[in-house]
């Protein structure tokens, strides 16, 4: 079917999983408010919460399966007219399954989780469906006001799944934190926005690319844009020196959001970023390049050092997440469409083995915020073999190792990254990697080669269906790509043809 | 046999049989109940070790890769599934499936608790190691390279002594340094092929052939030769190995040993030598080589002289006998070379046999130390029996597997390097002087423990497991020719391929004119 945008049909359906999505959250936002009575004042559970609250877990997940079967839809669909404010391209739909993926097991790990921890499920995931469809329409958006519309529909729904716990102070303290220096960020990047309007005259993608490449990539003003708007990325894909906010709120936030967030944020932050800085600002790439490159290298080095001192597991996991942002961007910094492939191939990976290791750290936690620390884990492979398999596998695929997605998405990525000739970024990389090794294996160690802290842990709650599920398709996903990558890999590289227009050029060796 | 073999269509399957089974035999075991962990591990290995035996009649004494085969793998970066033998890879295939049952036979009584998990690693542990010396892919070689790491990690790790954890993370960080270093070099080589042959390749046979200035050839071979001098280890890198050897269960040291060093100098030979000649032979990267190899050899006898840890002793003998083998590989000659492949062999029956003999009494006695032994030799005349012969294969006693590998590296080193040579000889002699003391201490001398006269023989299953041992130690000492002649045509076109690509020469003016 050809979508011309000639009519503001044709519109509706290069929305249409966004637009699925974003019903299906007020269904599922007005289904948990439906015969809840006045549960506000109540702090005990009651007799039906339990239920209702898986209930609407599944029909979240009914509502992200037909977003899925929309965004499948979508790839028959082809653009022929010009898409001012949205693109049905490659970059957008695999995008879309990478967060449409991010939300399926988030929310499959949230059921038990919210029950327990009395969450008000139908906001909750309400909530979650917005943040995914928002993060939706970030990385489609072909105009820098819709970038910021997506951007903020998404973090304001992080926000206040952060700071969802009301009876954890932590979570409070958390989504404060990321509110506020998120709104300082989105400032930022408004700021950049409209010093990129002042040098270009427009906030159309395309139109600034043709019109920095018309001799206006010289002028301060789109310089400070560009500054502005890489500053605003960065806070987003937590990138240091702009991640001080990634290991409080990771910690504070509810584990599951943690998961959420620390997979679909980062994706959607970076598939913009690349298509900002890919599409529109190609021109000045020699400028931007080198900001990039150092971004890249403090980011993979500080992180990677810091995580090494960690004593809490989610902490330690925010500082890893703050590492796989600085792998990625080599990505950016390479700039080639292999890159852009590499990266997008990076994300999916990386959302669905990020999201297994915090599944662990709920499961651990007893679908909770207990046994928070490494030294929580000693002993877990005695008393909870499955569960440490588990962990292991995903800490392994998280350092890069043979036989796990991971090592394919980091060898696609250093493959990209020296076919762009930036041969010290990818020696920084792999030493960088050799650090996390220490760090991944220590909760591996705990696991495996202590004793339990106190011989058999009582009171463990079984892991729920659920989130076995989603361990189980979690692990196979990541081991399937470790060992069969290729046709994901061809689908990911595909994705990113025709976005890097100029393509080639850029690359240079320093 | 060979008409029996072709009946069954064996050359077609083998290697990948080799490399596949033991990862099914791992989901056998994990599979099966507990109690019959052990059991179904062994046979299963040793059924594998029948099925690899066959691989010594249908090799044939000819240059060149057999059984090779290659299909695409991940064909949008070029890589393929590839995998082939020759006279240099096949006797570390034969020695890691003999290996296997025999350290999985050496762990019934060792391996008290997680029994599944330690066999299930073990199994794991073979593919790796099997995948490493039948890869012709260099990416598909990286795999398996690294996947060897995890596996031994854990049984470090989780089944080790007091100080395992430290062992295990040591021996896992040292090694993996090494091995990323090499991925990226592995990718430089992948982009050259690109801009020579016009497609990006890891395919060892295209990889050979892209010509590489000295220059790129030096940084190359410093990258591959870290990760394997790491793995080996060359002298100043070894500081893991006795950590990880005395810290690992008898199983583990067995396999660390035997196998795992091997990979290290088997990298030296299949990838470092072919693919970085003018690097290999470049003057100062062969002294520094060589004199590495020297040091270790000096240096590891004299410490090894001083430990009072009998299972630090030996250790520290590998580091001594990977010396030789580093020794006869950069001699770049033909008996060198042939000469480190022998050591090599050897080295892993005559110190996997040693360290399963320190694991026997250590479940007698649960000590290690020296001195808490004496006088053995009465009350276990066996055991006895076979610590000595293994101990002098072990030191290089001519009739034995240990002095035909090492005489052959000296001569090699000596056709070409004679002080070095020279020098190293006197490691031969401190060989002695470090394992005979050891010896004499443990079996000979006065019986002063009480708690040593208690000490039982051999049992019939330590029997099965040091008897094919020790006889392929006398029998290679003796007859060594059929190895021999199935390594000679492959390192004889290794050799000559080495020479042949040296830098053309400034030649003397040409007779005549």
């Amino acid at each position: 079917m050809p979508l011309d945008f000639t009519t503001n049909l044709d519109y509706v359906w290069a929305l249409l999983p966004e637009i699925v999505l974003c019903a299906w959250a007020m269904v599922v936002l007005v289904a948990g408010v439906w015969g809840s009575g006045d549960e506000r004042g109540r702090e005990a559970p009651g007799p039906d919460d339990g239920q209702r609250s898986w209930d609407l877990g599944w029909l979240s997940l009914a509502g992200v399966a037909l977003a899925a079967v929309a965004n499948g839809w979508l790839h028959g669909v082809q653009e022929v007219g010009p898409g001012r404010m949205i693109g049905v391209d490659g970059l957008r739909l695999f995008a879309n399954w990478i967060f449409l993926i991010t939300a399926a097991i988030a929310v499959l790990i949230s059921l038990g989780y919210v029950y327990r921890q009395r969450l008000q499920s139908g906001e909750y995931y309400g909530l979650l469906l917005l943040a995914t469809a928002g993060m939706m329409f970030m990385a489609g958006a072909r105009d820098l006001i819709v970038v910021f519309l997506g951007l903020e529909v998404m973090s304001i729904a992080v926000y206040a799944l952060s700071a969802f716990n009301r009876r954890d102070r932590r979570s409070a303290e958390a989504g404060l934190k990321y509110f506020l220096l998120g709104a300082f960020s989105t400032g930022f990047f408004l700021y950049g926005i409209a010093l990129v309007y002042g040098a270009t005259g427009s906030t159309h993608l395309p139109d600034i690319m043709t019109s920095v490449s018309n001799g206006s990539s010289g002028s301060t003003l789109l310089l400070f844009g560009v500054g502005l708007l890489s500053v605003g990325f960065a806070f987003k894909v937590s990138a240091v020196p702009f991640h001080m906010w990634t290991p409080d709120v990771y910690e504070g936030a509810p584990t599951p959001v943690t998961a959420f967030m620390s997979a679909g944020v980062k994706a959607a932050a970076f598939v913009t970023f690349f298509r900002v800085f890919l599409v529109s600002f190609q021109d000045v790439y020699t400028i931007w390049y080198p900001v990039m490159w150092w971004l890249a290298a403090i980011t993979m080095i500080f992180a990677n050092l810091i995580a090494l001192v960690q004593t809490s597991v989610k902490r330690m996991l925010a500082y890893s997440s703050v590492a796989h942002a600085g792998y990625i961007l080599v990505g950016l910094t390479a700039s080639s469409e292999a890159a852009v492939g590499a990266a997008l191939f990076y994300l999916l990976v990386y959302a669905v083995m990020n999201l297994g290791a915090f599944a662990i750290v709920i499961a651990v936690g007893n679908q909770g915020e207990e046994h928070g620390e490494i030294a929580d884990y000693a002993g877990l492979g005695r008393t909870r073999p499955v569960l440490a398999l588990f962990l292991t596998l995903f800490l392994l695929s998280l350092a890069g190792f043979p036989g796990t997605g991971g090592f394919m998405a980091k060898f696609q990525l250093l493959l990209g990254a020296m076919d762009a000739g930036l041969w010290r970024l990818s020696v920084i990389l792999v030493l960088t990697t050799v650090v996390s090794y220490a760090y991944y294996l220590r909760l591996a160690w705990y696991a495996w080669m202590r004793e339990p802290a106190n011989g058999d842990r009582a009171a463990l709650t079984g892991v729920p269906l659920p989130m076995r599920l989603a361990l189980a398709a979690g692990a196979a996903v990541v081991l399937w790509l470790g060992v069969f990558p290729s046709a994901t890999l061809d689908f990911a590289r595909a994705s990113a043809v025709g976005l890097v227009q100029l393509g080639g050029a850029v690359g240079a060796v320093p | 046999m060979s008409a029996l073999l072709d009946v069954i269509g064996y050359e077609r399957w083998i290697l990948h049989a080799l490399v596949w089974l033991p990862l099914a035999g791992m989901g056998l075991v994990l599979w099966l109940p507990r109690e019959r962990a052990k059991h179904v591990a062994f046979w299963w290995s040793a059924a594998l070790f029948a099925l690899s035996l066959g691989l010594w009649w249908a090799f044939e004494a000819a240059p060149g890769f057999q059984m090779a085969s290659s299909h695409p793998w991940i064909p949008g970066w070029g890589v393929a599934y590839a995998l082939g033998v020759d006279g240099i890879s096949i006797f570390m295939v034969l020695l890691t499936t003999f290996t296997t049952p025999v350290a999985i036979l050496g762990s019934f009584n060792y391996i008290e608790k997680r029994e599944k998990a330690f066999y299930a690693l073990m199994l794991l542990l073979e593919t790796g190691v099997l995948g490493v010396f039948l890869s012709l892919d260099l990416f598909l070689f990286y795999v398996f390279f690294e996947l060897t790491l995890v596996p031994m990690y854990f049984i470090v790790g989780v089944w080790g002594g007091e100080r395992r954890i430290y062992a295990a993370v040591k021996f896992f960080l040292y090694t993996a340094l090494g091995s990323l270093l090499m991925l990226v070099a592995i990718l430089y080589l992948y982009f050259r092929a690109e801009e020579a042959l016009g497609a990006g390749s890891f395919h060892y046979a295209e990889l050979l052939r892209v010509p590489l200035t000295l220059q790129e050839q030096l940084w190359l071979f410093s990258a591959f030769a870290l990760a394997f001098a790491v793995k080996v280890p060359v002298f100043p890198l070894h500081t893991w190995l006795p950590d990880a050897h005395v810290e690992a269960p008898t199983p583990g040291s067995v396999i660390l040993a035997s196998v795992l060093l091997k990979m290290g100098t088997y990298g030296f030979v299949r990838f470092l030598l072919p693919l970085f000649p003018a690097a290999a032979q470049h003057p100062p990267v062969v002294t520094l080589m060589l004199a590495l190899g020297v040091v270790g050899i000096l240096y590891a006898a004299w410490v090894a002289a001083v430990q009072p840890d009998a299972k630090k002793l030996v250790a520290y003998t590998s580091v001594a006998h990977m010396g030789f083998v580093v020794l006869g590989i950069f001699a770049l000659t033909l008996n060198g070379l042939q000469g480190a492949l022998l050591v090599m062999v050897s080295h892993g029956i005559s110190t996997g046999a040693l360290f399963l003999l320190l694991g026997m009494l250590y479940e007698r006695r649960h000590t290690r130390l020296i001195e808490d032994f004496g006088g053995l030799a009465a009350v276990a005349p066996w055991l006895a029996t076979a610590f000595v012969i293994t101990a002098l294969a072990s030191i290089g006693l001519p009739g034995t597997s240990g002095f035909v590998g090492e005489f052959m590296a000296l001569l090699g080193a000596f056709e070409t390097h004679p002080w070095f040579a020279g020098v190293a000889t006197l490691g031969v002699i401190f060989a002695a002087y470090y394992m005979l003391p050891m010896v004499q201490r443990m079996f000979f001398n006065r019986l002063h423990e009480s708690a040593n006269r208690g000490v039982p023989d051999v049992s019939r299953r330590e029997i099965a497991m040091l008897a094919p041992m020790i006889a392929l130690m006398i029998w290679i000492g003796v007859h060594p020719a059929p190895l021999m002649r199935r390594m000679e045509p492959s390192v004889e076109s290794l050799v000559s391929h080495v020479e042949r690509s040296l830098p053309a020469a400034p030649s003397a003016p040409a007779v005549g004119d």
